[in-house]
């Protein structure tokens, strides 16, 4: 039975460690939002939604601003760590959407969506996956951004006026947070669907008898 | 890129695979964030570092954007935030502001003589540490042309003030010699309202607001601060540039 090595320990360090922060500046995000949860003005305050206690995390506004404040350089880190990794290795090949793969995406919609037909899998990613990762990373980038601004918009003021200013990035660090959570939110169901083998993957980086193999 | 192995022989591939899972335990120290014995300094060392990062980024002429009169928020629709009263009761017409630590000339100062001092209008964003923002019109005296005034050490590290209704902060030099950074007196064309914190604030467009101090009543120079601020003491970030 051949097995392959489809993870460095590079990717699998940083995918590991990413989950705990994005965890965790996600918890904290939401209780830093409990503050404020409105995009309007204070006065008159119309709240946007209740984010329950249960899934903020820090448990006041204080504690979650150290939380935040300290996982963002570990986010940060994290992700300067991988693109690097992924650049000079050359393995960014693997996540990356290339042209050529746009017109595989369709099908692979088509069949997890509307049952249609499996396409043939020839590499460790399908072109849907790939389209998947790319917008992760590229979210991830982008939540870095908004949150700087958020943080010091005077310095950044230049960054914050491609924003739309301090109040819209407050708003387009939201849609990231959004999109994000789709993200994972779907990894999460195609890891459930993808079974053991593939997740043990993500842990020893080797996946026993790959269906892209011969 | 692809390694192909033959894992037929499972035992041997078994121990590699539990080698490559070990590898991953440097990730366990990040496990020391669920013990609250070694939480706590950790996320303090984490806010310090932030602050320290942000000092950094800090640029001494670069000035926080300034808005037309009509991208206001009316006067009214400007939240007042306190932390115990809206009125601390000042009399107004005996308030002086005491000076003291490194200054040549300190003592009590009245607002007449603060106003003397050349008066800076600006239309500022303020922004509180919750999320929401309004950007208001301010006026006062340049806190470095006061610092002149009283013949104060630049090389002094921190002012710290205190305030009528027992609210107190502290401020690092160069975002103190800011040239936005106002001893503000008025907002809005008009004297400071009680709720504003007549009859002098801070108003420093590089800061979060809790800042922003109010009814202040004494200002000291100095290298060290007694407390960090209200809000910092209790675990906020001490120094908040924006």
């Amino acid at each position: 039975m051949p097995s392959t090595y489809e993870h460095s320990w590079a990717v699998r360090f940083c995918h590991w460690l990413n989950t705990v922060s994005l965890f965790v500046m996600i918890g904290s995000g939401l209780q830093i939002f409990r503050a404020f949860p409105s995009f309007g003005p204070k006065i008159p305050q119309r709240d946007l939604l209740h984010v329950p206690k249960s899934l903020a995390l820090g448990g006041w506004l204080g504690g979650a601003l150290q939380w935040h404040m300290t996982f963002a350089w570990i986010y940060v880190a994290t992700g300067v760590f991988y693109v690097a990794y992924q650049i000079f290795s050359g393995n960014y090949r693997q996540p990356l959407i290339a042209r050529r793969d746009l017109a595989g995406v369709w099908p692979m919609i088509r069949h997890y969506f509307f049952f249609g037909r499996k396409p043939a899998q020839t590499e460790v990613y399908n072109p849907l996956q790939k389209m998947a990762y790319t917008s992760a990373i590229a979210l991830g980038l982008l939540s870095v951004l908004t949150g700087i601004v958020l943080f010091n918009p005077v310095q950044f003021s230049l960054l914050a006026s491609l924003m739309g200013g301090f109040h819209w990035a407050r708003v387009w660090h939201f849609c990231v947070l959004c999109a994000l959570l789709l993200f994972v939110l779907g990894h999460l169901i195609m890891v459930i669907l993808h079974g053991w083998n593939n997740f043990t993957s993500m842990l020893t980086g080797w996946k026993r008898n790959p269906e892209y193999l011969p | 890129m692809l390694e192909i192995t033959d894992s037929s022989k499972s035992t041997a591939s078994k121990s590699f695979s539990r080698r490559e899972l070990l590898k991953l335990s440097p990730l366990l120290v990040v496990g020391a964030f669920a013990i609250p014995r070694v939480r706590d300094p950790l996320l303090r060392a984490g806010v310090s570092f932030t602050d320290w990062a942000s000092t950094k980024w800090f640029r001494r002429n670069h000035l926080a954007p300034t808005f037309a009169d009509n991208d206001l928020t009316p006067l009214d629709k400007f939240y007042v935030n306190t932390y115990d009263v809206d009125d601390p009761d000042v009399d107004l017409e005996k308030w002086t502001l005491t000076v003291s630590g490194d200054v040549e000339r300190p003592g009590g100062y009245t607002l007449a003589q603060i106003q003397g001092l050349p008066k800076i209008e600006q239309n500022t964003r303020h922004i509180c540490v919750e999320g929401w923002d309004v950007i208001g019109r301010f006026g006062g005296t340049r806190i470095s042309d006061f610092l002149k005034y009283v013949g104060a050490n630049p090389n002094a590290k921190f002012l710290y003030v205190e305030c009528a209704d027992d609210y107190y902060e502290s401020l690092d030099m160069a975002s103190a010699l800011h040239p936005q950074s106002l001893l503000c007196y008025e907002m809005y064309d008009q004297p400071l309202t009680r709720e504003h914190g007549a009859p002098l604030r801070l108003r420093v467009p590089t800061k979060i607001g809790y800042k922003q101090a109010k009814y202040l009543t004494s200002l000291r120079v100095t290298d060290v601060v007694p407390r960090k601020g209200y809000w910092e003491d209790q675990g906020y970030p001490a120094y908040y540039g924006l």
